[in-house]
């Protein structure tokens, strides 16, 4: 059902690229596709504070450009703090009519490692100040631009370049961090998670951030299949079965309630997720039934939550 | 004429960047910069300053925020202290290369370890290489007019370079001094709201912060130098401009008592006050003793500098700051300078007042005799920690 609207319901998006083609994205890179959906969803009138990462490497290379909105990089770990920057002087320079009154929404984008890592103290300092942006963390689960190293984000299990499985470690030993739960903690608007394998779902939280006014936080899942070991064209199916496992369940938490926004009764094994991706090839059968535990769990908190509206 | 009234200079800093109409003040607490921000945020809280305050969680955000806002073409202003400036070091270096004049008044403090609240340079020489236009005030006076100084240079479309105010920590936030405060009329003449030539706004995209390959990024980085070097003349020019609205006149390299004297005390900061008492005292003895002030940090006034020590047989360097290993860092600098000239003088450097330490005008005297008993004797290039208690 919900895959024949999304056939449909893309065709109504606009024709408009705001991240234009011709950047250096590796193929089948979803970060690039969901920053693409994001910029079409907000349209011409935004401000993009990029943190460092795949994004701005692949987008910039001076002196051409892929971004046809403005666009500014300072640094990794302070995405936050500069959209709160461009953010504060609109509002100051329209209130002193030194520029037109306008909308103009504030966009900061980074990375897992950008976000959940570096970068998580300046956005606990947004998000805590309740800035009028929105941040988008394109979560690829390793610090990919610098060669697949793993970050907080990365999932238990995952074989990186700097928690590889070898004869004695089976991979990153960490859960990931619960970037969305952090970011709900500090009672903001509007928490969100997507991937852009749902477009329309995608888009429409990304429209419902741009309305709201105070800080918003999307937690977009990038497959990334440089650092995933996965096929390029399977990364819009990877998106899907990460979501139909409940290893990324796509909901929002508006005002404190949540919101499941696809809810599966029966959950697919996570063993098909997983077996389509080389970092995951050393995984035991009975390792990955450990994992898949806790995915069901912690996907069935989340239900319980979602029930209770909290 | 504009009233002359008793002030802490951190308060008459905080009046300064109001009459300047910043529009965005980024901070984060520490000593002894406090008191510019908490002024500043009564300025905004009761009305008397239009402008976003933000207290931010850290001085890295602090300066981001900066960037941010005055990408966007916002006049902005941020303040801290050592533990702090080494923490916004990594934006200082985008902060210039972006070409965003941002000022920043630093309270000079030492940096860790030991742990030490109080003035010495430490903090502001470890980024000495940053890019920024670096400005050192000798008094209250100077941290005052600097502000506006400053964000007329900086935001000089041929110029467009962040600007550094270093006020000593203590011995100038924390002191109450006359200052003669400029009618408004007279600053917003001098001083227009800030026009970018580009700042971010839709209905003009530009991309900022883009990635150099190593095929631009050495060009990027010359553009940066040529930029720099080119605002000596503007840093003059509005110099000049100030002293015809206000009769202060400031210079990159300024003397007292300097144009015979065989000895000439340098120093740079707050302890020029104190160094002109001393050279009183030794001059009353008849003694050729002279005092060389070094207003301009970055650009480097080679020239300036060169002329001013043209007659001196040796100077007797006062860094406030070590470059452990090596010497002092304005010592260094000065040698380089000298290196060229057929006749150098002899370069005696201390190392004083560190950590809050204080110097006194005697101690000024101490290091003068010693400085020139140890060049009489053929120690042309002497180095020391003056007043280590053994």
């Amino acid at each position: 059902m919900t895959e024949n609207l999304n056939v449909f319901a893309v065709r109504t998006l606009t024709q408009k690229e705001y991240f234009a083609p011709g950047h250096r994205a590796c193929q089948g890179c979803a970060e690039a596709l969901a920053i693409r959906l994001v910029c079409k969803a907000l349209g011409r009138n935004i401000i993009i504070a990029s943190a460092t990462g795949c994004m701005e490497v692949v987008s910039t290379p001076i002196p051409f450009t892929a971004w046809r909105v403005p666009w500014f990089h300072v640094a990794f770990e302070n995405a936050a703090a500069v959209a709160s920057g461009i953010e504060s002087a609109l509002k100051v320079l329209m209130r002193k009519g030194r520029i037109p009154y306008k909308k103009i929404v504030t966009l900061a984008m980074a990375g897992d490692g950008g976000t959940a890592d570096i970068g998580l103290q300046a956005l606990s300092g947004a998000l805590e100040r309740n800035d009028d942006f929105i941040y988008i963390c394109t979560d690829n689960e390793a610090y990919m631009n610098t060669g697949i190293q793993r970050s907080s984000s990365t999932p238990f299990g995952a074989s990186t370049t700097t928690s590889p499985a070898g004869k004695v470690k089976m991979g990153q030993i960490t859960w990931k961090k619960n970037m969305p739960a952090i970011a709900a903690a500090h009672n903001i608007p509007y928490v969100a998670t997507a991937c852009p394998s749902y477009p329309v779902d995608l888009i429409q939280k990304v429209k419902k951030a741009a309305e709201i006014k105070g800080a918003a936080y999307i937690h977009i899942l990038s497959v990334c299949p440089t650092g995933w070991r996965s096929a390029p064209e399977l990364s819009i199916k990877l998106g899907r079965l990460a979501v139909e496992t409940g290893i990324f369940p796509l909901y929002e938490v508006e005002r404190g309630q949540y919101r499941l926004n696809i809810d599966f009764p029966n959950l697919k094994p996570i063993k098909e997720y997983m077996k389509l991706q080389g970092r995951f090839r050393h995984l035991t059968d009975e390792m990955i039934e450990e994992i898949e535990k806790r995915v069901h769990k912690e996907y069935e908190q989340l239900r319980e939550k979602a029930k209770k509206g909290v | 004429m504009g009233k002359r009234v008793g002030m802490e200079v951190s308060i008459a800093a905080a009046e300064a960047v109001k009459q300047a109409n910043v529009d965005v003040i980024s901070a984060y607490p520490i000593t002894p910069q406090t008191h510019v921000v908490e002024h500043l945020s009564e300025l905004v809280a009761n009305g008397e300053l239009d402008a976003e305050f933000f207290c931010v969680e850290s001085e890295h955000s602090a300066l981001s925020v900066c960037l941010g806002s005055s990408a966007t073409g916002a006049r902005s202003f941020t303040c801290t202290s050592s533990q702090g400036l080494a923490l916004m070091s990594e934006i200082t270096y985008i902060a210039s290369a972006l070409r965003l004049p941002i000022v920043m008044i630093i309270a000079n403090r030492t940096l860790s370890a030991p742990i030490n609240i109080w003035n010495d340079h430490s903090d502001v020489m470890s980024i000495r290489d940053c890019g920024w236009v670096q400005f050192f005030a000798e008094n209250g006076q100077d941290v005052y007019d600097h502000v506006f100084i400053a964000y007329r240079l900086g935001e000089d479309r041929n110029v467009l370079l962040p600007v550094i105010i270093n006020m000593d920590g203590f011995t100038l936030s924390h002191v109450i001094e006359p200052i003669e405060l400029i009618d408004q009329e007279k600053i917003d003449q001098f001083l227009p709201p800030y026009k970018p030539v580009l700042s971010l706004h839709p209905d003009r995209p530009v991309t900022m912060g883009g990635i150099a390959l190593p095929g631009i990024f050495t060009e990027t980085k010359k553009a940066q130098e040529v930029a720099i070097r080119s605002s000596m003349p503007k840093i003059l020019e509005t110099w000049k401009a100030f002293g015809e609205m206000t009769g202060r006149y400031y210079h990159p390299i300024e003397t007292y008592k300097a144009e015979d004297a065989e000895t000439l005390l340098v120093t740079m900061g707050s302890f020029g006050e104190t160094a002109s008492a001393a050279v009183d005292k030794m001059r009353e003895e008849g003694r050729s003793v002279g005092l060389m002030k070094i207003r301009l940090w970055r650009p480097f006034p080679f020239d300036a500098f060169k002329t001013a020590s043209l007659n001196a047989k040796q100077l007797v360097v006062i860094d406030r700051a070590i470059s452990v290993g090596a010497c002092g860092p304005v010592a260094s600098e000065l040698k380089a300078a000298l290196y060229e000239g057929h006749q150098r003088p002899s370069i005696y450097n201390f190392i004083a007042g560190l950590g809050g330490r204080d110097v006194a005008p005697s101690d000024f005297v101490k290091m003068v005799d010693k400085a020139e008993i140890e060049i009489e004797e053929g120690n042309k290039e002497g180095f020391e920690i003056y007043g280590v208690r053994e």
